[in-house]
């Protein structure tokens, strides 16, 4: 009789493989959660600047994406399965530099089947934003 | 054929610098297959630790997403003909169908406009052939990027 809670729905996203090769950690604080990339050498796209592979900054905002979606969807009783991307706009607005970057997400709205949602990430100040995603994802099927 | 070889010659093993070059494409093991004049095809293999649905053993739409990245930043090198820093400015991304598990996964990526300070790619993920795509993605890129936007602003 083991009632899941929103801890364990993040436990099980950030140990999916991808996430676990990326570093990714999700902190729950209340009802609001932040995603955890701490740096790493493997992580780093231009070794001249250096600066993060812009691909992982996009990955890293659609983990984030994925996971409020799973939190809302567990406080509202639906569970299970990861809803899926459909369509992501990444927009870079500083290069990220080879240290910890952090993102939270925004439900703009979850629809029945669609969800809208944006993301931020930042480093070491919430107000100079490295990147910014808004996407929209399906939600999957509780049978 | 004849635009791949100028483009080669122009920029001689620049897509597998820039693969090698960055330690998050090297992990990943991407690979430059193909160079054209304003294109760039890449390849990933792939790998278990690139899994995001344990259950299906689909990979993760951030692998994605780090692939058609890079495949759009290489056809714009391509174009360039000359090594400079260019950056991403912005970067959308369709999801067709999750990709094949235990296949590799291709990107082809064609930039389509040249511009003084910006250039614009569209680029598509797939298995097989770009008319079955995983994704397609549309991006655009600053170029000179370290000359205009000083580090660490």
């Amino acid at each position: 009789m083991s009632e899941s809670t929103a801890a364990d729905v993040l436990a099980a996203i950030a140990g999916v493989p991808y996430a676990r090769f990326l570093g990714l950690r999700l902190e729950l604080a209340g009802d609001e959660m932040t995603a955890v990339l701490p740096f790493q050498q493997s992580l780093i796209g231009n070794p001249v600047l250096p600066a993060i592979h812009g691909g992982v900054l996009g990955a890293m905002m659609e983990m984030t994406a994925l996971a409020q979606i799973a939190v809302a969807r567990h406080a509202a009783g639906d569970g299970g399965k990861l809803a899926k991307p459909i369509d992501v706009t990444v927009e870079y607005l500083r290069s990220g530099r080879p240290v910890d970057t952090y993102a939270r997400a925004t439900l703009k709205r979850m629809g029945r089947r669609i969800a809208n949602v944006h993301v931020e990430a930042w480093q070491q100040s919430r107000s100079a934003p490295i990147a910014a995603l808004h996407g929209h994802f399906l939600l999957p099927h509780d049978g | 054929m004849a635009d791949e070889e100028i483009a080669v010659t122009r920029l001689p093993g620049f897509g597998k610098a820039m693969n090698l070059g960055s330690p998050q494409t090297r992990e990943l093991g991407v690979e430059t297959v193909e160079v054209g004049i304003d294109t760039a095809t890449l390849r990933i293999p792939y790998k278990p630790e690139m899994v995001g649905d344990v259950e299906s053993g689909v990979i993760a739409g951030g692998v994605v997403t780090t692939l058609l990245d890079h495949a759009c930043g290489q056809a714009v090198m391509a174009a360039l003909g000359q090594p400079t820093t260019i950056a991403t400015l912005d970067l959308r991304i369709d999801y067709m169908r999750p990709a094949e598990p235990h296949q590799p996964l291709y990107a082809h990526a064609h930039c389509y406009k040249l511009g003084r300070s910006v250039a614009f790619v569209r680029a598509t993920a797939y298995e097989r052939t770009t008319d079955d795509p995983v994704a397609t993605a549309q991006a655009a890129f600053m170029l000179n990027s370290s000359s205009a936007r000083p580090r660490g602003t």
